[in-house]
């Protein structure tokens, strides 16, 4: 299963994800906390300069996973070009960018295996009161198993569809996708039931 | 219905937003792109029911925000939470609820109920956290989110429709499969 964590090394790659994940909850609220657009610059260059540390594959990467927030920021500067507040509207567009940098970056350098398990850590409590959370992991495991899967059968019904149709099928397989999802559904839940179920 | 088949009929659904998100998508007004993963969410209320609803949302969007890039366009990660669709993702999860709660009440004409319910769990329940998290994000009233927000609902009523006439499908094809009327 593909996962957003980065294949290049990074120093911060061992820290742990608890430690990385609290360390982005204060410079987020830090990042919220200020309105200066000095402020916002310098710490826009400062995650950039982070990411260009493992080097320039990695800094290409980071950036190219910002760029789905062309959108937000093109609103961003009408709004602002028009009611004639260009710096307010700096800030912002700054303060969005920065904030979902730093973010990625500990998705860039996490394992989802380290998140499930830290998931797992803050879950302690309720195995304590007695709540099993096995099946949560087992769902976990089920939806990496089924998302490609899913996409799979999508693409075969399409093609299917295209084999006999000038047109594009769009929402019409959506129903004997599900249908099909279904059907496989009902086998793996005996599959799971047949080795000693939940 | 087995314990298995629920957990199993939970991830596949959460799994089936994802698929959807692979439908290619549309930007409009501020940046939040129109998908037919919203049909997914509406999808999993109508026919999975409130409760199973709920879980297999929030199963999908715990699982985007640790790192799968199960969002359309191949996105995820905890930076999601700090771009303007923050609130819809968030509300994901209850959308589905609210839609599933009205469907389990609803005793009439399945398609109607389902689009019913789709409009007010994926349209109305989703707006709210959804326009307060552009609001916030953005820097701008309420009334201003509200404006950003207001381009999607066309589609979104389209994708209602779909819920309603696809959960009436599937329960005249696998009538065991619709839990919301179980």
């Amino acid at each position: 299963m593909i996962s957003l964590s980065s294949p290049v090394k990074a120093p911060w790659d061992r820290w742990r994800a608890g430690v990385k994940l609290s360390m982005l909850c204060v410079a987020t609220t830090v990042l919220f906390l200020s309105t200066s657009l000095v402020f916002h610059v310098i710490a826009f260059a400062t995650c950039v300069a982070i990411y260009a540390i493992p080097g320039r594959v990695f800094l290409t990467t980071g950036l190219r996973r910002l760029t789905f927030l062309w959108m937000f920021l093109a609103v961003i500067f009408v709004w602002h070009a028009l009611t004639e507040t260009l710096i307010e509207g700096a800030v912002i567009a700054l303060r969005m960018l920065t904030a979902v940098a730093l973010a990625n970056l500990v998705t860039m350098s996490t394992k989802i295996a380290e998140m499930i398990a830290l998931i797992n850590w803050v879950l302690t409590p309720l195995r304590r009161l007695g709540l099993r959370t096995r099946p949560f992991e087992i769902a976990i495991a089920l939806v990496v198993r089924f998302t490609p899967v899913l996409v799979q059968k999508g693409s075969a019904l399409t093609d299917a569809w295209r084999a006999r149709s000038p047109k594009s099928p769009r929402w019409r397989i959506i129903l004997p996708f599900t249908v099909l999802a279904i059907d496989d559904a009902d086998h793996v839940a005996e599959a799971l039931r047949a080795r000693g179920g939940i | 219905m087995t314990k298995e088949r629920e957990l199993v009929l939970i991830a596949l659904f959460a799994a089936l937003i994802a698929a959807l998100g692979l439908i290619p998508k549309i930007n409009l007004g501020s940046g939040v792109p129109i998908t037919a993963q919203g049909l997914g969410v509406m999808l999993c209320g109508t026919v999975l029911g409130s409760k199973r609803g709920f879980l297999a949302v929030a199963l999908f969007v715990v699982l985007t925000l640790i790192g799968l890039p199960l969002l359309s366009g191949g996105r995820g990660g905890i930076g999601l939470l700090a771009t303007p669709s923050v609130g819809y993702i968030i509300g994901f999860p209850f959308a589905a609820f609210a839609t599933g709660f009205f469907v389990e009440k609803w005793s009439g004409n399945l398609t109607l109920g389902a689009f019913i319910g789709a409009v007010l769990g994926g349209i109305i329940v989703l707006s709210i956290p959804g326009i307060i998290g552009m609001a916030a994000i953005l820097e701008k009233s309420l009334v201003v989110a509200t404006g950003y927000a207001l381009p999607f609902f066309p589609g979104d009523l389209v994708k209602a429709i779909l819920a309603g006439l696809i959960t009436n499908a599937l329960y005249k094809a696998r009538p065991a499969a619709v839990l919301s009327r179980a």
